[in-house]
């Protein structure tokens, strides 16, 4: 197989991320919330302090591993609500139409209609801020992309032979949709769900910076940006690096997405097999 | 006829409905095929021999709709069985191979499975189990190296193979009858010759009834016993094979055989034009009135045009749907 750059990149970036995110307690130099020390307040990077510290003397270093943690489990899992969500809702549309097609289909255009940022942001604001609402938030305000995917998809496979020999054999709709669809569609679904996981940690990092997401002390990149609004002139490192980390993860996921596109195409896989 | 009716369709109609009304494309078909009875079905495009399979397997979609009539399989109305009754009969009691075997496979998914999935849909069998008779199933169809095949990809095969694995899908649960709708039309003449010989010998050894759907006379007068031509979406006559094919009884069935080349006709015979019948299949919603057949047919008369033909018993045996017929 020939050499994919940007998977290779991609996936680097990401596992690095998870790796981070995973060992955080044994790479980090102090606790993330507990160890404030006003007297090293606002310290350079330097060989104490790799990335510096913050306003209250928090090392950032530690700060940006920890918070790997909580923009990882916001991407990975409120993503995957969203592809449960739309896969569920476009496949069944595509594949029962009528009615049901016709409803989801109204659904997906209003979801599309709002900015999912502000719908995320309404629902913010209805429940108490804190990383379970977060989820559910960005799980609930995301499918409709995945959903028009999955439709669209699975609409032009319906009238393929296999489905319909599938039927003619006595497979049951649930089947046909498990076994049939679903695999041949699954492909597209990876990919828009690894560049929606790149949308939900950039969504995560602003819903927190505006205040509604992970609350302070907790150390999330959206928030730590958001602290470190005020000394951005006096010491742009606090908000470099927690800037950096959402910039390398989302790329990562871009990328990685980008690649697992080249060969999930159906087309290039029966080549190259 | 041999033995007791497996399929008695009778006086089936099946509408083709368009913006409310309802044109008759298939009306008053009736025939039967006995157990283990290899029955053809032929006819040009169009002329309704497909949608009366899917009819039987109840898979008729919008804008098609049964009009009416009965199928009996194995002496059960099966024409209104809810959709969860008839599916316990699709694949498992009555099965289908299908015209085009490079898209009849799902292209992610290996053919041993795509055959297992069948012993586990309907004999409930286990994955293990089922994988197992998958290899038996591919050896049956005459596959070489069964064992390793069943792990291949659809892409991997060529299509007299697909057939093949479609042939032991189709076949893996033993059915009473099997629909073959055009199951060579995609394949290579050679290769035609095997899959034929292949559904043949598996249909016999089993005892299954075959249901041949073609619009190629010379494979259906090589496959089976009796034949049923159809006509804008009538049956015009139904006989033993080589009856049809040595004195044709319906206008029709005359054109049609009148109509094959003859391998050597040029050296013997000189230069000359094959036979046509005049005219085209009128479209389902402009049948003629009378018999559907009249504007095309050179014997036609007064009557022809006023009155539908019915069904009359010819002296040898068989029906013909003609007023003047021979």
């Amino acid at each position: 197989m020939k050499f994919r750059a940007n998977l290779v990149i991609g996936g680097a970036l990401f596992a690095t991320v998870v790796v981070a995110g995973a060992l955080a307690p044994f790479l980090a130099h102090t606790d993330p919330v507990m160890d404030a020390n006003l007297m090293n307040a606002e310290v350079a990077p330097g060989s104490e302090f790799w990335f510096g510290t913050d306003a209250q003397g928090r090392d950032i270093y530690s700060r940006v591993l920890y918070g790997a943690r909580i923009s990882l489990t916001v991407g990975i899992v409120s993503q995957l609500i969203n592809t449960v969500i739309g896969v569920c809702l476009g496949l069944s549309a595509a594949y029962w139409g009528g009615w049901w097609d016709d409803f989801v289909s109204g659904l997906t255009n209003l979801m599309l209609a709002i900015p999912s940022l502000i719908f995320a942001l309404a629902i913010m604001a209805i429940l108490t801020p804190g990383l379970t609402s977060l989820l559910i938030a960005l799980g609930l305000t995301n499918w409709s992309y995945t959903c028009r995917l999955s439709r669209a998809s699975a609409l032009s496979l319906k009238g393929q032979g296999y489905v319909q020999a599938a039927k003619v054999l006595g497979y049951g709709d649930i089947r046909i949709m498990l076994t049939q669809i679903l695999p041949n569609i699954l492909g597209p679904i990876i990919v828009i769900g690894t560049l929606g996981m790149g949308g939900a940690v950039l969504a995560e990092a602003s819903l927190s910076f505006l205040g509604l997401g992970i609350r302070p002390p907790f150390p999330s990149w959206g928030s730590m940006l958001s602290d470190a609004r005020d000394q951005i002139t006096t010491a742009p490192w606090i908000s470099i690096f927690p800037g950096l980390a959402i910039f390398m993860t989302v790329l990562g996921l871009n990328l990685l997405g980008d690649g697992l596109r080249d060969i999930l195409d159906p087309q290039s896989r029966a080549r190259t097999a | 006829m041999s033995g007791e009716a497996l399929l008695k369709v009778e006086n089936l109609r099946l509408d083709l409905v368009v913006g409310g009304r309802r044109f008759g494309a298939v009306k008053d078909v009736s025939f039967s095929i006995g157990r283990g009875e290899t029955f053809g079905l032929v006819g040009e495009s169009g002329c309704g021999k497909s949608i009366t399979a899917l009819a039987l397997i109840g898979l008729l979609r919008a804008p098609l709709a049964f009009g009416g009539g009965r199928i009996l399989f194995k002496g059960r109305e099966i024409q209104n069985l809810p959709d969860s009754e008839m599916r316990k009969l699709r694949g498992n009691a009555i099965s289908m191979i299908f015209q085009e075997p490079m898209t009849a496979l799902n292209p992610l998914s290996p053919v041993g499975r795509q055959i297992a999935e069948m012993f586990v849909l309907h004999k409930g069998a286990t994955w293990h189990e089922a994988e197992r008779k998958a290899v038996e199933a591919l050896a049956n169809v005459r596959v070489p190296a069964p064992d390793r095949r069943v792990k291949d990809y659809p892409h991997q095969l060529s299509g007299g193979m697909r057939q093949r694995v479609m042939i032991a899908i189709a076949l893996a649960c033993r059915p009473d009858l099997l629909l073959a709708d055009e199951p060579t039309t995609a394949l290579d003449v050679t290769v035609q010759a095997e899959i034929l010989e292949l559904i043949r010998d598996l249909s016999a050894a089993q005892g299954t009834a075959v249901l041949m759907i073609s619009h190629d006379l010379g494979l259906i007068a090589n496959m089976c016993a009796r034949v049923g031509v159809m006509y804008a979406g009538r049956l015009v006559e139904e006989r033993a094979a080589q009856e049809v094919f040595r004195a044709p009884s319906h206008p029709y069935t005359g054109g049609l055989v009148a109509s094959l080349p003859l391998l050597g006709a040029r050296a013997s015979h000189g230069r000359s034009r094959l036979k046509e019948i005049t005219g085209v299949v009128p479209a389902v919603t402009a049948f003629p009135e009378g018999c559907r057949f009249n504007p095309r047919c050179q014997a036609r008369t007064e009557i022809c045009i006023a009155e539908d033909p019915e069904e009359t018993a010819l002296p040898r045996g068989g029906r013909v749907r003609c007023h003047h017929h021979a």
